[in-house]
């Protein structure tokens, strides 16, 4: 197997007096779907910020293509930086800005385009999306969907290498949850970047990940493909797939 | 129960000098990505409509009245002592030296400063501003660079409008209502007002200019550490947005009144 291109060795994280990842040692492998499962205020969103610097660890270490990132160049650091791409979980959209401009906003400010070819990418998204007739409107005028698909569009526009979705699916109805997970899929093996999705959905998530983590009580509880998953016998990965807060206590 | 209110007084004075800190930091960085190429043109041109432009009538109409009641204070006073000729010159004394950069300074607070921190509070608590940071957007430069360079811009210019507005509303209630000459109150404007005036006013409008956008952008910008997170941040932030920054202009009056005079 390839090394990991990120690595989480012992990675703690506390926020006042409340520590939320107790020693993380989790692998990320390259042009994977990586799915972070666990019940909510387990500290995943924040497991996922650590990866683009959004958080800094109190201990722990984070290895990229397997350098510890202390010992990276600030030139380096920014350059993987800038191969990233993170999806909020509530899409984080510029509600002072038209959807064309926020989905074109990281290309007009890095300048990584002239200006035809910036506008040619985000009309190839927003056809691709099904965003079409919406690029003039404003983000308080769309559906939840329709925000999630914005979302989407921006987070791949600049065409990164790692995308980040933290819990993309939330508030979505069942066959948009679908759709949303889907289209993650198909982008993916398309463009072939690496994803790490944060996410409750299961059974869909188990389906479209290469490799499952299982986060709680601070640690990574497990860690496999959907097939270990469902043959695990860790009562509190059973109890998570199957819904079940009281048996994940005992 | 000593030592308790000591914990309690080094407490409070560490997280004054943090913010005092973090405040002074948040204005270097805004100031020197103002020098940084690419120029944000459309963005300071955005904000000079906003902080500039659309202050425009509320400038004018303050200044009127604020002219008007000089005037007719200033001539009570002045007719006491039969001095009623220097009317203009005490009217546009105060405008220049005092109240055309305080006043405008308050009106933009309550206006454009209020509308940045309560914006830049939005998006700060909506992950807007770690949304930018993802894109590789340096947060500063995007949110707070081009106001300050739209107030440094717009501000003189304000003040220079609420001057020349208040010295002819106090025309307008000296001389049209009370009958004061207008040649005697021109004259008297245009005497009393040397070029070191004018430069002190300036210079108070300038001053003025950084302080509120640097005060109101960084209450936005840290909402989350100072006022926390949600509606009730952004208010709270917003509020002492621009209280503080009504407080620093009259204190900046002060020292800068102090070295001119």
């Amino acid at each position: 197997m390839t090394a990991p291109l990120i690595q989480f060795v012992n990675l703690k994280k506390s926020f006042e007096t409340q520590e939320v990842l107790k020693g993380i040692h989790l692998s990320i492998y390259s042009k994977e779907i990586t799915a972070i499962i666990g019940k909510s205020g387990t500290g995943k969103s924040v497991l996922l910020k650590h990866i683009i610097g959004l958080i800094h660890p109190d201990s722990g270490e984070i290895l990229i293509n397997g350098e510890p990132v202390h010992l990276l160049s600030r030139g380096k650091i920014k350059a993987f930086q800038k191969e990233l791409s993170y999806m909020f979980q509530d899409n984080a959209l510029f509600d002072s800005m038209t959807i064309y401009e926020n989905i074109a906003l990281p290309l007009v400010e890095n300048k990584y385009y002239k200006k035809n070819k910036i506008r040619d990418k985000v009309m190839d998204h927003i056809k691709e999306l099904g965003l079409m007739g919406s690029e003039k409107k404003f983000p308080a005028q769309l559906s939840g969907g329709m925000k999630k698909r914005v979302a989407l569009a921006r987070a791949l526009v600049t065409d990164p290498k790692v995308v980040l979705f933290d819990e993309p699916t939330t508030g979505l109805d069942p066959i948009r949850k679908k759709n949303v997970h889907t289209m993650i899929k198909e982008y993916q093996e398309k463009f072939e970047f690496t994803a790490v999705i944060v996410s409750h959905d299961i059974p869909d998530i188990l389906n479209i990940s290469q490799r499952i983590a299982m986060l709680d009580e601070g640690i990574i509880q497990f860690e496999g493909s959907k097939q270990d998953v469902l043959d695990s016998q860790s009562t509190i990965v059973n109890a998570f797939i199957r819904g079940e807060e009281a048996l994940a206590k005992k | 129960m000593f030592t308790a209110s000591l914990e309690k007084i080094g407490g409070i004075t560490i997280r004054l000098f943090k913010s005092c800190g973090r405040l002074f930091l948040f204005f270097i960085r805004g100031f020197i990505n103002a020098f940084i190429l690419p120029i944000q043109f459309n963005k300071i041109i955005d904000q000079t409509w906003f902080i500039g432009a659309k202050s425009f009538f509320v400038i004018v109409l303050t200044a009127v009245f604020t002219g008007m009641v000089l005037g007719l204070q200033g001539y009570y006073s002045l007719a006491k002592f039969g001095s009623e000729a220097g009317l203009g010159a005490a009217v546009a004394m105060t405008l220049v030296r005092e109240l055309g950069p305080v006043l405008t300074a308050i009106m933009v607070t309550a206006r454009a400063g209020s509308a940045m921190a309560a914006e830049i509070g939005v998006m700060r608590v909506s992950e807007q501003i770690d949304a930018l940071k993802t894109m590789h957007i340096n947060p500063v430069r995007f949110l707070f660079t081009p106001r300050l360079i739209a107030s440094v811009i717009s501000l003189p210019l304000l003040t220079a409008l609420f001057i020349v507005v208040g010295i002819l509303g106090g025309y307008l209630s000296g001389s049209i209502l009370l009958g004061i000459n207008q040649y005697d109150y021109m004259d008297a404007v245009i005497k009393s007002v040397d070029i070191e005036d004018i430069n002190g006013g300036f210079s108070k409008s300038f001053v003025f200019s950084v302080v509120v956008t640097t005060i109101c952008c960084y209450r936005g910008y840290y909402t989350h550490l100072s006022s926390g997170f949600g509606a009730r941040g952004v208010s709270l932030s917003t509020t002492n947005a621009v209280v503080q920054s009504c407080i620093f202009i009259l204190i900046f009056d002060y020292i800068i009144t102090f070295f001119l005079v």
